[in-house]
């Protein structure tokens, strides 16, 4: 028998489902599945409901209201630890996609910046240091402190903007306001004077540069290089009482997530979720950013970001677990974590390679032998070299050339001039010990 | 039974204000006072920090609800309880096991009976939690300092040679002169040590 044919062999043990997700680009991976049949195809009846917040989407697949959910990378670990309101052991065994997201400003701002630095679009250090210059002048001449908006305070958003910000001596925590407006306000809030800026992940910058609100100063993808972005989360009750609904379904968004890849393909998935029942958004506007062309400002040139949204090349949907570690140090940097932990012992029992490795396997696809992977060490695309296989990455580089290595975590914590920690590092360190 | 309740300041978040009617004119015909109205992309922060409501009751079917979390978890910006309430079926189960949690659910529609002990165990809840993450607070910090100022004397005793009692007689010393406080002074003590490694 060969590996494709276990297909249909699995019999899920719960085939009808309720799956939610958050209005975004990247709720396409279960908007396709379920537009194409490819749910169906593996044995599956599924609903899709649109959730309004976050929170909704973590308290509803808390308590089982929701099977499973488009998540930010972090909730299932924050779920997990019980920060944010809510404690249940969570897991992922499937990223949705990599990068994404953009940080915003107003054109009022966007001039100021320009002013101090007109080359500072070439890289994010230089756009941060001329942030923190408008920050001092303002401190100065006592004009209040800028506001910018993020989705989440686990999302990957809420880590980019505040690792770009600190690489130029800015805390976010007190010499600006950062706070959470969901993503369909935050066009709006920008466009009113509410906020100076903001980062969030597509449609949403993309509306922003279209209705001429403000620009897009960088995105993600140049703070972090293929940075994890969402994941679908499931609790872990609800993964060991139906194992092989599971594996039906990561099986189902495999095949989702690799046909969005293709850049032949994105118009139609651009397509689908410009249905009212997803984002209910132009489909012109999904298209600046899902189609690989991206427009910084409304009157600039459209230029080629091919990987500005990457869906399933360069293993993009392998829960890797080095981006969960790399997600728990920066809870620790920023104060949301504050309790000693066993970092690898978390991480372990939130991503489950092991799961999508099986999935992988029984649809015939080829799956890495490691679980983590030195992060930030690639600045162009790459091999990664197993025994007998090999697999083409893309670049995995920070801005600021630092390495993240999930074996020497309380290094890289104890590295960051600009924080709001408040774990103890000395107990970390013990509970720790590499 | 009916035990006189003080009139609440209720803030109502609702993405469409036509859906919380019912719920204001419930609130209303309760004695409380509606001091605020907030729906879509309003500034929150502004208006909580405007109207100081003794609680807010949102519409689960709001985004605001993420905004509203990040505030309660956030003391400078007037964390306030929060209520949600819902007419999706769904919620039955949320309400069960959200129980325990800060959040509390309005479910089964709105029948007055059922509301007001609902919004006074919110307040309650509310106030023990706050309660208990000020105490904590207090505990970590004499904690942190304490380690801090032991750091600092450790810096002191070794580069002036001094005992220990000398040395945290010539930090409260001057502490005092400079008008700051002992951990301040460490922190600066331990700083510069940084520096000069």
């Amino acid at each position: 028998m060969n590996k494709a044919d276990k297909t249909n062999q699995l019999t899920p043990e719960k085939p009808d489902l309720k799956l939610g997700f958050i209005p975004l680009n990247d709720c396409c991976v279960l908007a396709v599945a379920k537009e194409t049949g490819l749910f169906e195809k593996h044995g599956l009846e599924v609903e899709l409901y649109k959730e309004a917040s976050w929170a909704n989407i973590r308290d509803k697949v808390c308590v089982g209201a929701l099977d499973g959910a488009h998540m930010l990378a972090g909730m299932p670990i924050a779920t997990t630890l019980g920060l944010g309101f809510t404690r249940k052991p969570m897991l992922t065994a499937f990223s949705m996609n990599l990068n994404g997201n953009a940080i915003t400003v107003s054109n009022e701002l966007y001039e100021r910046l320009l002013v101090i630095d007109p080359d500072l679009v070439s890289d994010p250090k230089r756009s941060a240091t001329a942030l923190k210059q408008v920050i001092d002048e303002n401190k100065v001449s006592g004009k209040a402190l800028l506001n910018f908006a993020m989705v989440y305070p686990f999302s990957n958003h809420n880590y980019e903007i505040r690792y770009w910000m600190a690489s130029a001596g800015i805390n976010p925590d007190q010499d600006v306001h950062l706070r959470v407006i969901p993503p369909q306000y935050i066009v709006d809030n920008l466009k009113h004077g509410q906020i100076d800026g903001f980062c969030v992940g597509g449609p949403w910058n993309s509306a922003a540069v279209k209705e001429d609100a403000g620009k897009i100063l960088l995105t993600g993808y140049e703070i972090w290089n293929n940075s994890p972005e969402k994941v679908f989360g499931v609790t872990r009750d609800w993964a060991e009482k139906y194992p092989d609904t599971h594996l039906a379904l990561i099986k189902a968004l495999l095949e989702s997530a690799a046909w969005i890849d293709k850049a032949e393909n994105r118009n139609e998935a651009a397509e689908i979720l410009a249905d009212k029942k997803y984002i209910g958004i132009s489909k012109e506007v999904i298209n600046l950013s899902m189609a690989g062309d991206f427009k910084y400002s409304a009157n600039g040139k459209s230029i080629s970001v091919p990987d500005f949204n990457v869906f399933h090349r360069y293993l993009a949907n392998f829960p890797w677990r080095s981006h969960a570690s790399w997600t728990i140090t920066q809870m620790y940097r920023w104060g949301q974590l504050t309790e000693s932990i066993d970092i690898r012992k978390t991480v372990e029992s939130v991503y489950r390679p092991d799961i999508y490795r099986e999935a992988a396997e029984q649809s015939g696809m080829s799956y890495p032998a490691s679980n983590y992977k030195r992060e930030g060490e690639h600045h162009d695309a790459w091999i990664l070299k197993e025994k007998e296989q090999q697999f083409d990455m893309g670049a995995d580089a920070y801005f600021d050339g630092h390495i993240f290595d999930s074996e020497n975590i309380l290094d890289y914590l104890s590295a960051f001039d600009v924080h709001s920690m408040k774990v103890d590092l000395e107990a970390l360190k013990k509970l720790n010990k590499s | 039974m009916t035990k006189e309740t003080r009139q609440l300041n209720i803030m109502l978040i609702d993405e469409l204000p036509e859906r919380s009617m019912a719920m204001e004119k419930l609130l209303n015909n309760l004695g409380h006072k509606i001091v605020a109205r907030a729906s879509a992309g309003d500034d929150l922060y502004k208006m909580v920090n405007r109207f100081l409501p003794d609680i807010i009751i949102i519409d689960m079917d709001s985004p605001d609800r993420d905004t509203l979390e990040q505030m309660q978890s956030i003391s400078s910006d007037q964390p306030r309880p929060v209520v949600m309430f819902t007419n999706d079926d769904d919620s039955q189960t949320i309400h069960k096991a959200v129980k325990a949690g800060v959040t509390a659910y309005i479910v089964d529609g709105l029948q007055p009976k059922r509301v007001m002990p609902i919004l006074e165990t919110a307040i309650a809840r509310f106030n023990e939690y706050q309660m208990i993450r000020d105490e904590l607070k207090k505990t970590k910090n004499t904690l942190e300092e304490r380690k801090l100022i032991e750091r600092a004397k450790g810096i002191v005793m070794k580069q002036s040679n001094q005992d220990e009692a000398t040395a945290h007689k010539s930090m409260q010393k001057i502490a005092m002169s400079r008008n700051m406080k002992l951990v301040e002074l460490a922190r600066s003590i331990i700083a510069a040590a940084e520096l000069l490694k």
